[in-house]
């Protein structure tokens, strides 16, 4: 319903077919393997699936970190990476939140925030300074301006770094975990501040984790993912209606969906450990 | 617990002199008055080493042959009136401000280069490596050969006690860079330059700060070696150097002079690792600190 807010919706992730393969010293380890995903404009799909199964392959082949061997990507229609150009351009249409997040440490919160379009030379320094305030005080981060990130926890860190991101009017946003460190009251307290941010952008956000409660909770879709090689096992989707709150948690409709997803991870999982795959 | 310590040292101070009542004032902590009790307990045990020659029937290695505290001290009282003394500092402590300023303007590019450029690297770095281990004090003669004037000897001599550690600090640095804070500045849209000039070089900086925290300890380390070069007056009249100062006195068989020389070292060792630290501070507000 807020979604329709948005003028024109951007944002649409076309994975078609994608292949990876990992060669150190000729091993060749199929990382994607014919991996295809569509994801609408201004949704939020949830990725989950067993430790080191290539989830993180297939967000890097989408920030522009690395190429594909086969397969393309397309944003809005637009091939980022594929048969003509084998690794898509790094750009502010699709931001990285990093797991460990990746925050400058010597420049203030503030400054962080501001980073992008000053470099771009979008803003000049002082507009650039005034959007990145309103948007921390949107962000409920109002007092941390001129702290540094190092002396914010890391729940507000990873907001900051959210909010650095959608500085950028990106497409997309790629979190790749951002919210493993967090104990589960901060998390919850993330969550709700997450969404109030989508509500409010509409920003069509990939995310990874582990969670299966937060993949539930927060996305419109949820994709298990195949252990290595992997490509999508199954794909629910959660016709629990947007704006939601932590009461949905209580609600029949969540626990069976929960149920379900967990049932369909736990069997990849148990495929992974039997392969003994690394955490990576 | 604790009041009751402070109660007792209040009523010491009440009752003892005033070495006693300095010794308690307020503003030591228990660390300040540790140390001053270490300094003192070195001093005694330099004094009765010094002077008695044995312990028990045994020779007291090193202590037993160097002069006692109060012959130092008279000789640095004496030293203290004399203005080659203070020329001596001056002078020395100028050539360690340009040999280590040399060495920190060179070293900074030069490690930043080798990090970023894998060429360089491959050509540079194994000549470095080379020369890293030759110590300062061999590099005496050739620098005589090589530089114009003395003092541009003893700079260059100075110079290379900072070098290595400073490239050193500065590779290291950068090479542990987190590549995740580049890839972030890469998809907020900055330029190669950008990157260089906001990610690359703040990242170094704290590395740049240790190397230059050890290294200006270094560049006193070697001051000795380098003032060697100096032809300066000695410790009385025109001075030359402190490190000129320990070898001259050494040569003119002035004892106490050396290990005067030797201390006002130390002193001006650690006041300008002290400003150092400062400055490193002032540039690196970021890093938190106990």
């Amino acid at each position: 319903m807020m979604l329709a807010a948005s003028p024109t919706r951007r944002g649409a992730l076309e994975i078609a077919d994608a292949v990876k393969i990992y060669d150190p010293q000729g091993a060749r380890i199929p990382a994607l393997d014919h991996c295809s995903l569509s994801i609408p404009a201004g949704e939020i799909c949830m990725i989950v699936g067993p430790s080191g199964c290539g989830k993180t392959t297939l967000l890097n082949a989408i920030a522009g970190f690395h190429g594909l061997e086969g397969g393309a990507i397309y944003l809005d229609g637009e091939m980022l990476c594929g048969p003509e150009r084998a690794v898509a351009p790094i750009d502010c249409s699709r931001v990285v939140v990093f797991q460990n997040g990746a925050l400058f440490p010597w420049k203030t919160n503030l400054e962080n925030v501001a980073f992008g379009p000053i470099v771009q030379k979008r803003l000049s320094r002082a507009e650039a300074h005034d959007k990145a305030r309103r948007l921390m005080v949107d962000a409920g981060l109002g007092g941390y301006e001129n702290k540094y990130p190092g002396e914010l926890s890391s729940g507000l860190q990873r907001r900051v770094e959210i909010v650095r991101a959608l500085m950028n009017d990106p497409a997309v946003l790629l979190l790749d975990e951002p919210y493993r460190a967090l104990d589960a009251l901060s998390k919850s307290v993330m969550h709700e501040a997450l969404l109030q941010t989508y509500y409010r952008t509409g920003v069509t956000i990939f995310f990874i984790t582990h969670d299966l409660e937060e993949a539930v909770f927060l996305g419109h879709q949820v994709v298990v993912m195949t252990s290595r090689p992997c490509r999508p096992k199954k794909i629910f989707e959660i016709d629990i209606p947007h704006p939601r709150d932590y009461g949905v948690l209580t609600s029949r409709r969540f626990r069976e969906l929960a149920a379900a997803v967990s049932a369909c991870v736990n069997e990849e999982a148990v495929k992974a450990l039997a392969l003994g795959e690394k955490e990576g | 617990m604790a009041s009751d310590v402070i109660v007792t040292h209040a009523s010491l101070g009440q009752r003892k002199g005033f070495l006693a009542k300095w010794f308690t004032r307020p503003e030591f902590n228990s660390s300040t008055r540790r140390g001053i009790i270490s300094f003192v307990v070195a001093l005694v045990l330099w004094e009765l080493g010094s002077k008695s020659g044995a312990w028990f029937g045994v020779d007291v290695p090193v202590i037993g042959a160097v002069p006692a505290p109060d012959t130092v001290i008279a000789a640095w009282i004496k030293l203290i009136g004399d203005p080659g003394y203070w020329q001596s500092w001056l002078q020395s402590v100028i050539r360690v401000a340009i040999g280590f300023s040399a060495a920190t303007i060179v070293a900074v590019p030069f490690g930043l280069a080798l990090s970023s450029n894998p060429n360089v690297r491959s050509f540079a770095f194994p000549v470095f490596e080379l020369l890293r281990p030759i110590p300062p004090l061999a590099w005496v003669p050739a620098s005589i050969i090589f530089w114009p004037t003395q003092e541009l000897s003893i700079d260059f001599v100075i110079f290379l006690g900072g070098f290595y550690t400073i490239v050193l600090n500065v590779l290291g640095g950068a090479d542990s860079i987190d590549p995740r804070l580049i890839q972030a500045a890469r998809s907020m849209g900055a330029s190669p330059w950008n990157i260089f000039r906001r990610i690359v070089l703040p990242a170094v900086l704290p590395s740049i700060g240790v190397g230059m925290e050890v290294g200006i300890g270094i560049t006193w380390e070697v001051v000795v070696a380098a003032e060697m070069i100096s032809g300066g007056g000695g410790a009385s009249s025109s001075g030359g150097g402190l490190g000129f100062l320990i070898w001259n006195s050494y040569i003119g068989g002035a004892y106490p002079n050396i290990i005067v020389g030797m201390i006002s070292i130390g002193i001006a060792g650690y006041l300008s690792s002290a400003l150092v630290r400062l400055c490193v501070h002032r540039l690196t507000p970021w890093l938190k600190r106990s």
